[in-house]
């Protein structure tokens, strides 16, 4: 490995010492503070190690890694949602007086895991990165150990993410008997000259997909997502919603993209069924739910519908369109999920949708960055979200999908109605004089409201004036 | 940069409302009151420059244009641009304004911030509906009057407050993402034929589309518009949303939102899908009569008096359908006073509802009676009122119809005689309103006031402007000629089967047609 080899890696490997470092702090007795910050410190200096990427790209790093701009882009985006995730644990963890120190070393080894999926082009490099992810989450999830649904999401989540995982490897032993490989580029070069994809090849594909769908929680293999969502404690679910999920959607991407799998009518059909079939079912699941938690759940399967939309199309305007939406998807959940962290008392999470009732007359400010988050999840204008959708359609329309964008459409009109009745709730019953509650850690919760204020302004800076973020997004495109 | 001035002190306002209430709960209706005002002196000192210049007469549409690059990636711009119907529109929107910020002075007491700025957010994004030039600017701005709309029946409403706002948020925002497909339909296309990716309304106008795709790409558009109109299938959210409003709700509901979608077919449908929109025309004024005659129907089976007014609006709305999809002169002429005219009418009605609902605390027509004794003045302008609402001679409203009906009749007479019938069905429901509400025995004990000063003001703005309507409605009509002239030139030339309508024909006709019906108004009043 030479010098560049060091630098290109440079967030990978202090995602990797911040772990054994926030380790070794914990053997000095240190106090949470104390680990809070510092984390918090090791985060920032990861995220910043991003802008001393060599612009050179891509940086290929044999024959498991590469590091080109859509990477550094992805990686951005994610450790910046572990950093923001760090932030709001604080309190969440404090209150519950479970030795919480622990968790900032399993939140580094998760980041890492994410990170390796965005920058791998192997298959073993995939699973490294998505085992470390799970592993690192099946502890995060089952954290709060005296909560009886934290162990069940746990479990359950261990049971079906391992499951997954097998067929996951099962799917890519069939790939590696077909192709002789497991080098996305080699992959792709031994498909090249076919016309149609080999049915062993498919069969392999069709159980990595199975593999793939369990992480990204896209119907059918949906059923784990509300439980975990519900279960697990509310930063963590943040944090399965966003980096999990990205690091998933990233290395899709470019497994596609290398692969030049849009040109195969079979894997399309089922990527489009997935789609479809995820819109619908997660906006109509959501419809009927009393828990923010699981209504938030349910969406989350509609917006991986979504992003697969993005993605279907396989041009340059879909890889946008997947980076915008991902972008502002992250934003928006981080906002939404840290609302309900803040609001989130020492024995219950504010997960039922009446804890929500008059917020707006309690909590005026709260209650708004609350109703940012859910209008740009719905897609409304002026928020992020709105251009997000309005890339997605605008990506499938060019190539012509209009079932699909169709389909969208009637998704997220339906989705309109459980984020607006959250809202109304916000806003319902009027009065009530603003109560002063006495805050166990001022300093920190005020920390976490500026932190959401500024993601808030994101998402409707964002929204009114995406140009910027449309460059960027350009800048760091997945090169076809 | 009139334009950007208008929107922006609006916006400005509201934050700046928003920010002040905090600390002094009158401070908001003040800073409202005082920016819809100016923007309504900038307006009108506008119009009177524009009409005393040269070109009115002439080929320029175009009165003001503002153009600055938004999201250039996408060839969207932020383009606004204003002609007679845009100028005549957003006249109407500030002067509404006024009134909805002056009628709900007394009404809300809590969140007076918030409420203004909601408030002003609406009138914005109206007005930005009224000059948008880009297709994404349009539809951007389309749903940016549809959140602050949805909190101020969802927070300052009554009873079934949250039911309503549902109701009216789902309805608008589903059918304008089926526009925003067809939106970006209309945009694919024009960029693979030209290679020339816009937004732009300009460049679009002329877009080469096949019939089938140029069909379902109208409906995309028309279905968002006649769910605002709204044409009756799709009207079940309107009264729920106007009856459950506050005051100045109900009042932007019926004055604004409702013409927002008359003027989407005016502008887009009907200049970009010139033929679709013809092949469509005779469902479309059959269910405009349907319209007319069902929403009068219903009108007088009500007994609340909020509903009542509502049904109302999809009656009147019924004509406006009709008229647009005459495709002629004078039925476009009649429109744009039909929109203007029920407009103040209507909204005047809502403002005295909500006056009546704030002395007697109930909408209910059965538990109203004999208030004529108690309130005279009241009772006078509720007589005008209806009488403008019924279409009597020398009122506003007398002159839309009659000139919708006159333009409907040239194209299709069986309809226009069934609508003609609505006439009726109007009297008898806006007569019943008035017996049943001021005349007849005292129902309620205790003794009720009459109009304040504020409340004088108020309405002596409307019974003034609905007059000076019905008595000399042609600056009306001079200012919306160049547009409407280019209007029926596309339906003109498109036609084959039509006669050759003359231009100049039409033209003296209308002149004649409104002079005449004002001699004879004034020979009425005398």
């Amino acid at each position: 490995m030479s010098g560049n080899d060091f630098i290109a890696l440079s967030p990978l490997l202090l995602l990797t010492g911040s772990s054994v470092l926030i380790m070794l702090l914990i053997a000095l007795k240190l106090s949470h503070r104390n680990i809070q910050l510092s984390s918090l410190l090791l985060f920032i200096l990861a995220f910043f190690s991003l802008f001393y990427e060599p612009d050179v790209s891509p940086h290929h790093i044999e024959p498991l890694l590469v590091v080109d701009r859509f990477a550094v882009f992805i990686m951005g985006l994610i450790i910046f949602s572990g950093l923001v995730v760090n932030i709001l644990s604080y309190i969440y963890f404090e209150e519950k007086e479970e030795g919480p120190k622990e968790y900032y070393v399993l939140l580094f080894l998760c980041t890492l895991g994410a990170c390796v999926l965005a920058t791998s082009k192997h298959f073993i490099s995939l699973f490294l990165g998505l085992e470390i992810l799970t592993v690192g989450l099946y502890a995060l999830i089952a954290y709060l150990k005296a909560r009886h649904h934290n162990i069940e999401a746990g479990i359950k989540y261990l049971v079906l993410a391992a499951f997954s995982s097998a067929f996951l490897l099962f799917g890519m032993a069939l790939i590696y008997l077909q192709t002789g490989s497991m080098e996305f580029s080699i992959i792709g070069r031994s498909l090249h000259s076919l016309p149609s994809l080999p049915p062993l090849f498919l069969t392999g594909l069709g159980m990595m997909l199975v593999g793939v769908g369990f992480k990204l929680a896209v119907v059918p293999f949906h059923m784990w997502t509300a439980d975990v969502y519900q279960g697990a404690p509310t930063p963590v679910t943040s944090f399965i919603a966003t980096v999990s999920k990205g690091g998933v959607i990233a290395v899709l991407l470019r497994f596609f993209i290398v692969i030049d799998g849009f040109r195969f009518s079979p894997l399309m059909l089922m990527l489009m069924s997935i789609a479809i079939a995820s819109m619908i079912v997660g906006n109509l699941l959501a419809l009927q739910q009393k828990n923010v938690k699981r209504i938030l759940a349910y969406s989350s399967i509609a917006h991986l519908g979504y992003l697969l939309v993005a993605l279907i199309p396989g041009s340059v305007m879909s890889i946008q369109a997947v980076s915008f939406y991902l972008a502002a998807y992250f934003i928006t959940i981080l906002t939404a999920f840290g609302i309900m962290t803040i609001l989130s008392t020492k024995e219950n999470d504010a997960e039922d949708i009446e804890s929500y009732k008059a917020l707006f007359w309690k909590h005026p400010l709260l209650a708004c960055i609350f109703s940012a988050a859910l209008l740009s999840l719905a897609g409304i204008p002026l928020t992020a979200g709105f251009v997000g959708k309005f890339f997605i359609l605008a990506a499938s329309l060019q190539a012509g999908f209009w079932m699909i964008a169709f389909v969208l459409v009637i998704g997220s009109v339906i989705g309109l109605y459980y984020y607006l009745r959250i809202i109304s709730k916000m806003f319902s019953g009027r009065g009530g004089v603003p109560r002063k509650e006495q805050r166990s850690h001022p300093v920190f919760y005020l920390v976490s409201v500026i932190v959401l204020s500024l993601l808030t302004l994101f998402i409707i800076w964002f929204g009114v004036y995406p140009s910027g973020l449309i460059y960027f997004v350009d800048y760091f495109r997945l090169n076809m | 940069m009139i334009l950007t001035y208008l929107i922006g002190i609006l916006m400005g306002g509201g934050l700046l409302a928003l920010l002040l209430g905090q600390w002094n709960k009158s401070l908001p209706k003040w800073i409202a009151l005082g920016t819809v005002s100016i923007g309504f002196m900038l307006l009108v000192s506008f119009w009177i420059d524009q009409s005393h210049g040269v070109n009115i007469f002439l080929s320029e549409t175009w009165m003001a244009e503002y153009r600055h690059d938004w999201i250039p990636a996408f060839g969207i711009s932020f383009h606004l641009a204003l002609d007679g119907l845009s100028l005549l529109l957003l006249v109407l929107t500030f002067f509404l304004g006024i009134l909805a910020v002056l009628c709900s002075w007394n009404e809300v007491k809590e969140r007076v911030g918030f409420y203004h700025f909601n408030l002003l957010w609406i009138l914005a994004g109206i007005s930005g509906v009224f000059i948008a030039m880009d297709l994404f600017l349009f539809y951007f701005f389309w749903e940016v009057m549809l959140i602050p709309m949805y909190f101020l029946i969802g927070i300052w409403g009554s009873e079934k407050r949250e039911y309503a706002a549902y109701k009216f948020f789902i309805f608008t925002q589903a059918s304008g993402l089926l526009m925003l497909l067809a939106i970006l339909g209309i945009y694919f296309i024009h960029g693979s034929n030209t290679g020339n990716y816009t937004f732009n309304y300009f460049e679009l106008l002329g877009t080469t589309i096949s019939p089938d795709t140029a069909f379902w790409l109208m409906l995309g558009f028309m279905i968002a518009f006649v769910v605002k109109l709204p044409l009756v299938p799709f009207h079940s959210w309107l009264p729920d949303a106007h009856s459950e409003a506050p005051t100045a709700g109900s009042l932007i509901l019926a004055g604004l939102l409702l013409k927002t979608g008359a003027y989407g077919i005016l502008r887009f449908v009907l200049p970009l899908f010139p033929e679709a929109a013809q092949s469509v025309a005779s469902w479309a004024m059959l269910l405009g009569v349907i319209g007319i005659i069902y929403g009068a129907i219903l009108a007088y089976s009500q007994t609340d008096l909020k509903r009542l007014i509502a049904y109302t609006s999809v009656s009147h709305m019924g004509f406006v359908i009709l008229g647009i999809f005459a495709f002629n002169e004078l039925a476009l002429q009649g429109v744009i006073m039909q929109l203007v005219t029920h407009a103040i009418s209507t909204g005047a009605l809502f403002i005295m509802a909500g006056m009546l609902k704030e002395r007697l605390h109930t909408r209910d027509v059965r538990l109203m009676g004999g208030l004529w004794t108690q309130m005279p003045q009241m009772g006078g302008t509720a007589m005008l009122l209806a009488m403008a609402s019924l279409g009597l001679p020398g009122l506003g409203n007398f002159i839309a119809e009659f000139l919708i009906l006159l333009g409907a009749f040239k194209a299709n007479v069986w309809l226009t005689v069934l609508a003609t019938c609505g006439l009726i069905f109007s009297a008898i429901y806006s007569l019943w309103l008035i017996q049943q509400v001021f005349l007849g025995p005292k129902k309620t004990p205790d003794s009720v006031q009459d109009f304040s000063w504020r409340e004088i003001i108020l309405m002596a703005s409307l019974i003034l402007s609905i007059i000076w309507l019905g008595l000399y409605p042609q600056p009306v009509i001079n200012t919306a000629r160049p547009m409407i002239n280019k209007l029926e030139k596309l339906f003109v030339n498109q036609s084959t089967n039509n006669k050759h309508v003359n231009n100049l024909h039409s033209t003296i006709c209308i002149e004649h047609a409104s002079s005449t019906a004002s001699f004879s108004n004034t020979i009425k009043l005398v």
